[in-house]
């Protein structure tokens, strides 16, 4: 590990276990609405930019901070940054927008939010996250892509 | 007791042929095509064959990334096109067919916005680098245009995201990331560009405005959800609003609130019939109607239409069809453009 790291030692948070798929979800003719559960399931796994851990075993991302309403196309996911001051938070809330951009029917409106009070610059990033124009920018930049595919490749 | 009358939007066309998300449309001065473009570095240009739109031409290979805003000149000779690749294109038809003659470069980041004064001698950009540039365009030889920069404004403290001229001075306003809407004027003695207005009552980003027809009102829209229209109170105005610099100063004189669910992306101010359509993050494109008996220092506009699920995703921009009153094209992240018809 490099020196350089933010955060030295980041507090590990126990993963949640694999959900159990219903037989109401495997009946093709049963709607199946998503879930928090489900969308909670798309975004786990992202890595972390710095550290070789996943943003649920940091405790950056968690079920109870997602809201879905799928009949309304909403989906809502706050995350919140190991530490107040990390630099990285914009990435981070990058990397759950572009895996939920992707995962998701593009009917859904996703907002990427910082949970409230959990870091200094919080309404800048929150406002920069929600700006669809500056995202689409961000996402023609060849080496942020990269970036992010890297926090989005899922790890053997 | 008000009562409103509602209109209704009709669909006469949804247009297919880009591929993602439509960033702006743009109607030709006469009314008679259309142009739009988007994420997939094109530029369509539709026109009428009988009663259907069908596509003219694509133009291709003038930008490597987004082509985020496309404008008309005045005389429709000529197509500006601004882009994420921080250069703005122009393009003519001198050859028969629109092709990219000159490339205006000199922003250090993505062009958000274009705009032709109505004289089409000068040409606005703005960037996310926070300029706003003035270009003189020196087209009226034979030989090949000129694109001369005029100005570099650095009034905005954030990404610049619309810039668009008075419809008869040579005025320019410009909506910011920074929450605000300025106002840029050539000074007389010195030929330099300065703010001579800035417009603080927006508590998010300020996305689009439009001018009315006289120039003497301005509509913004912002990600706070509302609509604002702002009023030019000029030195010696009757109403006793102070002046200081012996510069005009502007108003808000009306928000309208409660109505949008999401950003408002863009919005419209028609030149002949005075309505204001807005496109929306939601989904829905509302018309709006300005009260007939309302007092101009104090306006109140009713909401005359709303067409739920107008697009299947966010409607990025909205405009009227400058010689047709009531027809409206419509660009969305869906990758289509759509046709309407508003009957009142």
């Amino acid at each position: 590990m490099n020196e350089n790291l933010e955060n030295i030692n980041p507090k590990l948070y126990k993963k949640l276990d694999d959900r159990e798929i219903t037989v109401e979800e495997q009946d093709e003719d049963v709607a199946d609405e998503f879930d928090a559960r489900e969308v909670f399931d798309i975004i786990r796994n992202i890595n972390d930019p710095e550290h070789p851990l996943t943003l649920e075993e940091l405790n950056v991302v968690e079920q109870d901070l997602i809201e879905v309403d799928d009949k309304k196309n909403r989906v809502d996911v706050k995350f919140t940054p190991t530490i107040p001051h990390c630099s990285m938070a914009t990435l981070i809330g990058l990397s759950i927008r572009v895996q939920l951009l992707r995962a998701l029917p593009a009917r859904f409106k996703v907002s990427v939010e910082i949970s409230p009070g959990t870091h200094v610059s919080e309404a800048a990033v929150n406002k920069q996250l929600a700006d669809k124009e500056r995202v689409a920018a961000a996402l023609e930049n060849a080496m942020l892509l990269g970036v992010i595919n890297q926090c989005l490749a899922p790890k053997n | 007791m008000f009562i409103v009358a509602m209109g209704t939007l009709e669909l006469k066309q949804s247009l297919t042929g880009h591929r993602g998300r439509v960033w702006s449309v743009g109607w030709h001065p006469k009314g008679t095509n259309l142009a739009s473009c988007g994420e997939d570095k094109t530029i369509i240009i539709w026109g009428l064959e009988g009663a259907k739109w069908v596509t003219k031409m694509i133009l291709t290979e003038g930008h490597s990334r987004t082509i985020r805003e496309l404008a008309w000149s005045p005389c429709g000779s000529y197509i500006a096109s601004a882009s994420f690749d921080a250069t703005t294109a122009v393009w003519d038809k001198k050859s028969g067919q629109f092709e990219c003659n000159a490339t205006l470069e000199g922003h250090e980041n993505e062009v958000k916005s274009v705009s032709w004064s109505t004289s089409g001698e000068l040409l606005a950009t703005c960037s996310r680098d926070k300029s706003v540039w003035v270009w003189e365009v020196n087209n009226k030889l034979a030989s090949d245009d000129e694109y001369e920069c005029a100005a570099v404004i650095n009034a905005h403290t954030q990404d610049v995201k619309k810039v668009r001229w008075h419809p008869r001075e040579e005025i320019l306003a410009s909506a910011s990331y920074d929450n605000t809407v300025k106002i840029f004027k050539e000074d007389a003695a010195d030929s330099d560009w300065s703010c001579v207005a800035s417009m603080s009552s927006h508590a998010s980003t300020v996305w689009s405005l439009s001018w009315d027809k006289t120039g003497d009102r301005i509509a913004t829209c912002s990600d706070d959800k509302t609509v604002k229209i702002w009023r030019e109170y000029k030195p010696g105005n009757d109403m006793g609003v102070a002046t200081p610099n012996n510069e005009s100063v502007w108003k808000c004189v009306c928000t309208l609130s409660g109505y949008h669910t999401r950003t408002i992306y863009d919005i419209d101010w028609c030149k002949t019939t005075g309505l204001l359509v807005t496109a929306c993050g939601d989904d829905i494109i509302r018309i709006f109607k300005e009260d007939s008996d309302c007092d101009p220092h104090q306006a109140s506009f009713t909401m005359v239409c709303s067409v739920d699920s107008a697009h299947a995703q966010d409607v990025n921009c909205v405009q009227w069809n400058p010689t047709i009153p009531g027809q409206l094209a419509s660009a969305s992240d869906d990758s289509t453009v759509k046709i309407w018809f508003y009957n009142e």
